[in-house]
Order: C-alpha cells, then structure tokens, then sequence
C-alpha cells in the first residue's frame, strides 16, 4: 500500500521542487577540530589510512581506514555529552528514538553580525525581531544559526584563537533557556566548530548551549555549512547520528530538504 | 688548507641523479668493535689487559701475548703519518666515483700501524690526529686529520664523506613550532643550511616566538605538516621531498601519565601517533626521496635524525606511555638505519635528558636548554655519530645503564 | 716485553738443517696465459698436472704426490681437486701463500720425497681469470684486509704497495729510474719468452711517463692479472735419471712467516731473517750465483730482495741497479722470463713462475732465455698482503744436475 504523501514527496523531490542539501562538512584529516588546554584530554581529527587501491594489498578493491572522534567534522551531541544531560533518557545516540532524527529547521541569519563581531552572541531580542519577519519558531524545529562561519579561511580564521581563546559567535546564556521553554525547540545548530560561542566559557552558566539543552534531553549539531541555501522557514533537516553504544554524539550526513519556490 | 665548500648550485634538471653506492661493507665482528665507537664518536681500539698492546686491526686474542682479555678502551690517538698514496684508480664503484682518494699509513703512538683515510692538510711524516668515523656504508673507518683543527678543514670532501655537516644543506625540523624545533632551526642556520623547513602541525596557532623566528631569516620556509596525518606528510614530501637533505623530527608528544594512574590509552595513543606512527609516516614518505638523493652531489641527502630521549633505553614511570613511545620509536630507529644504509643514508639518534620547555615544568634541574640539545645535535652531524647523549642525565644514566640496569629500573620507579 | 718484540732478527744457525740429498726437481711446465679466461681453475689446474704426466712419460697413477696452490679453485680445496682430476695421491698438500707458494711447495714436497712419503709429487698452481675475479679476490682476501684496508680506497695490492713504496723511496733513495730500469730489462727478457702476454718492447721513458695509478705506482709497476697455469715435479734423482729427465737439485731453502712485525711498515723481508742460513746451508755466496728469479710483483719487491737475500747491502740498491744489466746476457740476469710484470700474474701461478723458469734455465730448456752455462740459481718468493704488508717469504738456491744428455 503506497502513502500518498510519501508518493507526493518523491514526486516533488524527483521534480526538483524539493531540493536535497548538504549541510555537511567534508571529512578530511585537516579538518580543524575544537582545541581544549593540552593538558585535557582531546578529541581525535579524521585520519585515514589506506587499506588497499587496487595494489598488492588488495587487487580489485580499494577501501581506508579511518579514525576519529565522536565530535569531528560536521557532528551531532546527544545530551549525554554534557554532564547536564547525564541522566536524561534515551539520552545517547544509540538510544534517541529515531524520529528525532528529522525535523524542521529555522535557520537565523547572523552573517552580517558576525563578519563585524565575531564575538557576536545570539540574544532572546534578536530572536524576537527574527520571528517579527519570518513567524515563529515551531514547536520541536532546530533552530541552525547561520554565521557564514563555514566560509572562513581553515583552520586559523575557522578556529580565530587569540591568546585569550577562540573567538566565534554563539547563543548567550538567555536565548538558550528560553529557545527550550519557549519554544520548546528539538536543538541548536552552528556552522562553527561548536555549538558555544569561542568565549562561552565566560557566560553564566559557562557553555550554556551544552548546559541547557542537554539538561534538557535536546540536541546540537556543529560544523554545519550550506546555511545560506536554507529559507529561514520551511526546511526538513535529516540528521541522524552514528549508532554507537552510549555514544556522547557522531559524526553524520546532514541532509536538508528545502523547497525551490 | 683546504679550499672551502661552494655553495652548490641549483641542480640542472635535466642531469641524471648519480645513484647511492657505499664503499665496502663487510666486517668481521670484532673489527665492529670499531663501528661501535665510530657510532659514538669516541676513540677506542682493543687493549690487552694482560700485556697492555693495543690491536689493530681487531683481533680475537692478543696479537703479543695471546690473551683472550682484549677489551675496548680509549686510546691515544695520536700518530706519525708515514707514508701516504693518493689513488687514482679503484676496483670499487663508490671509490672510483670520488678519485682521488688519498690513503696513507699512520705509526701510531699507541703501537700499531694503521692504513686511514688522509685528510688533505696532513703533512707526510708529521704528527696527526687518528678519529673514527663510519663511511657511508655506517662502517667505521679511521681518518687522520691534522695535528690541529685547519681553516674548512670539514670541508674536505674526503671527510665529508664520513659526516653529515649542515653547511650548504636544506633540512626539515618537523616540528618547527616547539621549542626544541626553533632551536634546532637557528642552529642549522647558524652552522650554514641553506635552507630550513619549518613543520608546522598547528597553523591557527599564533606563537609569537615563532613568528619572530620566521621573520629573522629569509632561509626559513614554514611548511604544513601534521606527523599524525599521513596525507598531510605525503603532501609535503610531494613538495619538497627533493629537497630535504637533512631531516630533525623533533616531532613529541609529552604528557605525564604511567598505567594504573589512568583510566584509558588515549594519552598512549597519541604519544604512538606522534612519536612512533610519525616516524614511520614521514620515513615513507620522505626517505625513499632521500635515498634517491643520497650520492647527489656535496649537497646530497645524508641524515635522518630523531629526537628520542634517554627513556627510550630506561622507562620512567611517571612518562610510562611517553617512554614505551620513545623506546618503540628507538626500535623503530634501527629498522630506518638498516632501510637507509643502503643508499647511505645516516640515523642519528639523540637521546636527551630533560628538556626545558613547559612540559617538563616540574622537573627538577638540570634540564637541558632547548638551545644546547640543537647545538648537540648540529654537532653530532658535524662529527656524524650515530648516537648523541645529551645532558649530565643522559649520559649518567647511560653509565648506571651499563652498570646495573636493574638498579636504574628501581631507582626510576620510585 | 711482548713474544713480537723479543723475537730474533736473524734466525739462528742452521747447522743441523738436513740437507736435500737425491731430490730432483724436474719438468717445468707452463699452460700458456690468458688475459682472461672462461674456464675454471680446474680447467687449469689439470691440463697442468697433464702436462707434468705427459712430460715425465709417466701413468697417472705413478703421480702418489700433489701439493696444490690456487685462489680461484673455491668453494673446492686440494681434496675436491682429487676427485675432479681423478687422482688417489697417498699425499697432499694445499699451499694457500700466494707468491711464496713454489718455493713453499717444494720445501714440503722435497722432503715427503726424502722420506718415502710419495715417490712423485706433483706441484700445481693455476688460477683461471674471469672478468670480475680480481675484483672479488682482492675484496675477500684476508680477515684483515677486509676489516682494515680494503675500505680505504679499494686499490687492493696498488695500494699497500704504494704506500711501503712511498716509505721505501723515501728512506732507501730508490728512484723511479731504478725502478724503472729493472721493468725495462725484464720486457727485454720477455720479448724473448713466448709465454709472456707483453709482447711490445719498454722503454725507460715511456715507464717514466706512464699514467699514475697509485701514486708513486705508476701503469708500469704493476702486474697484469690474467689466468695460466704452472707446474714441476719432485722426485728422487734416481728416479729422474730413470724416468731420464733432466732435472735441478736443491742446495737449500728457506721460509719465513710474519717476519718483523715491529716494523712501522714493511721495508724489508722475511729473508733479512734468514739468507745467511740459506747461503750457508748451500755453501755458496751470493757472487756464485749465476741468476736470480724473484717474486715481482711491484719492482720495489725486487728491490727489496736484492739487498734482503744479501745482493747489495740495506739502502745500497740504487747503486746497485745503476751498476747492473738486468737482461739474460747482462751482468746480473733477473727475471729471465720477464716475471711478472712483463708475463703477467696467473694467481698463485705468479708463485711458480719464477721457479718454473729456474728450473728451465738449469735444465737447459730455456730456449731463447737462456742464460749461458747457468748452473747456481736462486729463486726467491712473496706473498700474502694479509693486512698492510706481504708475510710469507721464500728462497730457494737450486744447482743444474743432470742435462738431457747426461741423464740419459
């Protein structure tokens, strides 16, 4: 029995006027990767070593093996990631019902803030003005905030560390509550290295991103790109992690599906 | 005196590339006695405990009284140059490349008679000086140099055969951002590289030491490279792989940490990754270039060195998984030497004792000044040792080594 | 006080050296030379030993002694040789001393003889020469050269000779011209010996003015290896006349091993130690003797035993090359075959040579070598740079015995 709605769906996409968009990095060892003080412990880059390329290690076949963290690349965090959703259930990637794995997505456009601050922290106001022009945010949508971060030079001006840190924008302490209990939204994306801001560490609660949306079982996507294709409303964001046991988070695909009119 | 090296030119491109070959290799095992010392650049030959003759060439028994007792010690390495011959034809490939090749008898005041290779400031019938140096099969042969140290005498091709001098040569310190390596870096130039490539692994990092160390000299070239990334390294060597004559990893991972204390082998990993994995990557990748260009003029590829530490040969605890890195990379080191030897390629390893940079924070002195392990290093090229001990530590530890290895293995552990 | 250094300079007496009553050496045989060859040194060494059967007029089987010398003869020693050749010898020597080996081998044959060990012994040395054998002999010749000169350099044998040379010239005032005049005389010689390979004729100047090899060694100071084969017999005289072979004996012999090892380089040889035993023991002096046949490898060797078996005095050798004629018919006639500078060096057939050619000269079948009414005759030999000098020596004063004539 076919649905006439997935029928309609495969029409529209085949048709073109729905669009498939990658929102995801290419992994590559050079990808940079979030730099915590070298006496913590850090994640793992992508690495990739050959197996075989139609050689004598492998005559007809070619294939790698590769190595990386659960955070690199364009990655999702499951709330287990952060101390404050340690107890939430279904809270690892392994574990998220799947049908969390797709929702709509509000894609705020902060470009233009960010090229002048990039220090520029997303505010409960901005929001507010945001919903004025393009409606509200619906009910278990992401909220992805375009920065055009993802077009800055790798890895100095991606990860732009000063000595006092990294410098890239993000949500403020408020927004980030407020996106939860008002909005009731599904999880924040960025297209920086981090769902934080580079100098989160310095708001109350200290990445406060982390700390409330993962206290609060949602999700974050980071490292996302192609944004700017994204209309602020009206796309269907495909993001379904890696599924590793009691995965704190994974790298992924993220596909968008947006329409052309 | 010795005409001083000109700096080669730019290598026409379309010259085949002299291929390696190495002078005559095989010894007998007690003549590797020789080697051994060569390798440590020390002077030694065997001594007769019973009747005190010194032998040469090595022998299994004493050559006066026949004691089995001959035993490797310094000796006076002073000599007479009695006689000399400049050859000017050879039945081996290596030698007849580098006609001519001067050889000569040495009366040694020590007791025997030697044949050596004759530095080209030595004065038949005069008084020389015998050293042991390894050619570039790594076997040892003894060259005599003059009584004193004469202008560019390094510079004689002869002996530049037997070391692996910087002068006129690019080299690649792979972790050019380190301490060690900007050290390391200054010291080429000073010692006369005409070229340094600066590995950086971490370009988003602004060090301004670095930066000022760039600037100050316009032979500095900064070059990606991440030792834990096998693309990156091969890009690299894709690039400049022709051209790296001389190549320092000073590549290290440093982080406390033994076992039991830890909960997971990440910091072990890494410490693989950069100290083991790294080495074996940049060899791949870069020693089959060097190889090919090993015999390639006064300019040819001729060393490799690595920065291990003197707890590749002595764990410490308290470092345990940085020490099983540095002893893993030492083995590996002797796997390079026996793939490089072929083309003549040499292996310095540098064994230091703590360095004084930040991760060694807490070590108690003497730690050894970033500078001084460059300068050691520069040095052992000079000489073109195998084997470079650097610091009190090193080199006490290396003599408690050889005495008790146990007692050392308790004492670290505490 | 070390054994090396204690040790005597000069050998003591030999007055109770048995003498060598009733031996013959006879049938000189040379299988001509080849700059190189393709055979092997069996190849060699048995059309030798064919020709010693053929000349004796003798079964193979009557051949029950063999001493063999041979570089080349490898992985095989003298044993294998028997087996390949088909021999049963009741006595076998293997003589591995390079130039000092015909010498040496009829020291050890002549006495088996004595003593009824064998009743004809064959002496053989060959060597074949393939393209690359010098090169291989020379890299693995010795323990000691392996570890200790051939790295310097490679030159092999140019080498360690260049250097006592250069020692020699310089202490001993030998010049090139000395040197020289004795390779000039021994290319006369030469030009009359079929076997030899140099078949041009040497003059002084074109020796002088020859391309440097090994400084001071020039082209003409050196042998030229090549592959050959030579050969003799020793038997008893009563045997010889029987067998109606002309034949030598033998006045004395000497042989010497590492001798002055204390010597900062080789200037002299082990003969120093011993010629006033070999004299004495033949009862004869140096001025009797009718011609000498030496080991020549580098004409500086040559010097060297002209004052070391007592034919000029230490230091006094340019004098006396500049007073000689080296030629057959000259006052002093040496290397009457042209040695091996002008014959060439077939391995340890360079050991043979000159004591083929002494037996022929007292055989009368020199032919056009021929030193007149040759009858005294010393053969000297050298070998073995097993680290920076040559240690095996050898001497031996051989006397005509019976001509063809008289044997029969």
């Amino acid at each position: 029995m076919s649905n006439p709605v997935l029928t309609q769906f495969m029409a529209e996409l085949l048709s073109g006027r729905v669009k498939l968009v990658d929102l995801t990095q290419t992994l590559t060892p050079e990808f940079p990767i979030i730099q915590l003080p070298p006496e913590f412990g850090q994640a793992w880059p992508f690495r990739i070593e050959e197996i075989s390329r139609y050689d004598e290690r492998g005559p007809a076949w070619y294939w790698n093996n590769f190595s990386m963290s659960e955070h690199t690349g364009t990655h999702f965090d499951a709330p287990i990631h952060w101390i404050s959703g340690k107890d939430q259930p279904d809270n690892a990637v392994d574990s998220i019902p799947v049908e969390n794995f797709i929702a709509s997505a509000c894609v705020i456009d902060v470009s233009a803030e960010c090229a002048e601050n990039p220090d520029f922290l997303l505010t409960v106001e901005y929001v507010k003005a945001w919903e004025q022009k393009h409606g509200r945010i619906p009910e278990r949508a992401w909220v992805l905030m375009r920065t055009d971060w993802s077009k800055r030079a790798m890895p100095r001006e991606y990860l732009n560390m000063a000595e006092d840190g990294a410098h890239s924008p993000g949500p403020d302490a408020e927004v980030v509550p407020w996106l939860i209990q008002e909005r009731n939204v599904h999880g924040f994306g960025t297209e920086s290295v981090g769902t934080d801001a580079g100098q989160a560490h310095h708001l109350n609660p200290p990445y406060p991103c982390h700390y409330f949306m993962h206290g609060n079982n949602r999700y974050g996507l980071q490292c996302l790109t192609n944004l700017d294709l994204l209309p602020p409303q009206g796309a269907v964001i495909f993001a379904a992690p890696l599924k590793i046991r009691n995965g704190s988070g994974s790298p992924l695909r993220v596909l968008a599906l947006t329409p052309t009119v | 005196m010795t005409e001083p090296l000109v700096k080669p030119k730019k290598k026409n491109p379309v010259l085949r590339t002299r291929l390696a070959t190495l002078p005559p290799v095989p010894r007998s095992r007690s003549a590797l006695g020789l080697t051994r010392a060569a390798a440590e650049g020390v002077f030694e030959m065997q001594v007769c405990a019973d009747c005190g003759t010194v032998q040469y060439p090595p022998r299994e028994v004493c050559g006066s009284c026949l004691s089995e007792h001959v035993a490797w010690k310094p000796v006076d390495n002073r000599g007479e140059l009695i006689a000399t011959t400049t050859l000017r034809h050879s039945n081996d490939l290596y030698f007849r490349e580098r006609l001519p090749w001067r050889v000569g008898t040495v009366k040694m005041a020590a007791g025997p008679s030697v044949v050596a290779h004759v530095h080209e400031d030595c004065a038949e019938g005069g008084t020389v000086r015998l050293t042991l140096k390894l050619d570039r099969s790594g076997q040892a042969v003894l060259h005599a140099l003059p009584e004193k140290d004469t202008p560019n005498m390094n510079d004689a091709p002869q002996l530049r055969e037997s070391t692996c001098d910087p002068k006129f040569r690019r080299v690649l310190v792979t972790d050019g951002k380190s301490a060690t390596g900007m050290a390391v870096a200054r010291a080429m130039l000073e010692a006369g590289a005409n070229a340094v490539f600066l590995g950086d692994a971490s370009t988003w990092k602004t060090v301004p030491a670095f930066d000022k160390l760039v600037a100050s000299d316009p032979r500095l070239q900064v070059v990606e490279l991440d030792v834990t990334d096998t693309d990156s390294v091969d890009r690299l060597a894709a690039s400049i792989g022709g051209k790296v004559e001389i190549l320092v990893n000073t590549a290290d991972y440093l982080r406390d940490g033994g076992i039991l204390n830890r909960k997971d082998v990440n910091l072990a990993r890494d410490a693989m990754e950069v100290n083991v994995l790294g080495l074996m990557r940049l060899a791949q990748a870069f020693g089959p270039g060097m190889c090919f260009r090993a015999a390639d003029g006064s300019n040819n590829a001729v060393a490799w060195v690595n920065i291990l530490s003197i707890h590749a040969h002595a764990a410490l605890p308290a470092r345990g998984a940085w020490s099983a890195s540095k002893a893993a990379a030492l083995s590996l080191s002797q796997t390079l030497r026996a793939e490089l030897r072929g083309a003549g390629v040499r292996v310095m390893n540098v064994f230091p004792g703590p360095v004084d940079e930040e991760w060694e924070q807490l070590t108690p002195p003497p730690k050894i000044a970033p500078s001084g392990l460059a300068k050691a290093i520069v040095k052992g090229l000079q000489d073109g040792v195998e084997d470079v001990y650097v610091g009190d530590i090193a080199e006490e530890l290396r003599t408690r080594l050889r005495e008790n290895h146990k007692a050392v293995e308790r004492e670290l552990g505490q | 006080m070390s054994m090396v250094a204690s040790a005597a300079t000069r050998a003591a007496p030999a007055g109770k050296r048995r003498g060598y009553d009733g031996v013959a050496v006879t049938v000189p045989v040379t299988i001509p030379y080849v700059r190189y060859s393709t055979r092997s040194a069996h190849w060699w060494l048995g059309r030798a030993l064919a020709e010693l059967i053929r000349g004796a007029g003798i079964a193979k089987g009557e051949v029950d002694g063999v001493c063999v010398s041979s570089f080349t003869l490898g992985p095989d020693t003298a044993v294998g040789l028997m087996q390949h050749l088909g021999m049963s010898p009741r006595w076998l020597d293997h003589i591995p001393m390079g130039g000092a080996s015909g010498v040496v081998a009829l020291r050890r044959a002549a006495r088996a003889v004595q003593a009824g060990d064998a009743e004809v012994i064959a002496c053989i040395a060959g060597d074949t020469n393939h393209v690359d054998s010098f090169r291989n002999t020379v890299s693995q010749f010795s323990r000691f050269a392996q570890d200790a000169v051939y790295p310097y350099g490679a030159g092999g044998p140019n080498a360690s000779f260049a250097l006592l040379t250069d020692y020699y010239m310089k202490h001993y005032g030998a010049s090139r011209e000395d040197f020289g005049k004795l390779c000039v005389a021994q290319r006369d010689n030469a030009l009359k010996n079929p076997h030899a390979l140099m078949k041009k004729p040497l003059t002084l100047q074109q020796y002088l003015d020859a391309r440097p090899i090994t400084d001071p060694i020039h082209l003409f100071d050196c042998v030229m290896p090549c592959a050959g084969a030579e050969g003799y017999l020793v038997m008893s005289e009563e045997r010889a006349r029987a067998l109606k072979l002309p034949y030598a004996r033998v006045r004395s012999t000497i042989e010497r091993h590492n001798a002055f090892p204390e010597d900062p380089i080789q200037f002299r040889g082990g003969w120093a130690m011993d010629k006033d035993a070999l004299f004495d023991h033949a009862g004869v002096a140096p001025a009797d003797v009718d011609f000498l046949e030496t080991y020549d490898d580098y004409p500086v060797i040559n010097a060297m035993q002209f004052e070391d078996l007592g034919f000029c005095a230490k230091g006094e050798v340019a004098g006396f090359i500049r007073a000689n004629e080296f030629t057959i018919d000259g006052s002093f006639p040496f290397n009457t075959s042209g040695g091996q500078l002008s014959v060439g060096q077939a391995g340890a057939a360079g050991g043979y040579l000159g004591f083929v050619q002494a037996l022929r000269q007292l055989t009368g079948s020199a032919g056009r070598t021929q030193v007149k009414d040759a009858k005294i005759g010393v053969v000297s030999g050298f070998g073995m740079i097993n680290y920076d000098r040559g240690l095996c020596s050898g001497a031996a004063i051989l006397e005509r015995g019976a001509t063809q004539g008289e044997a029969a």
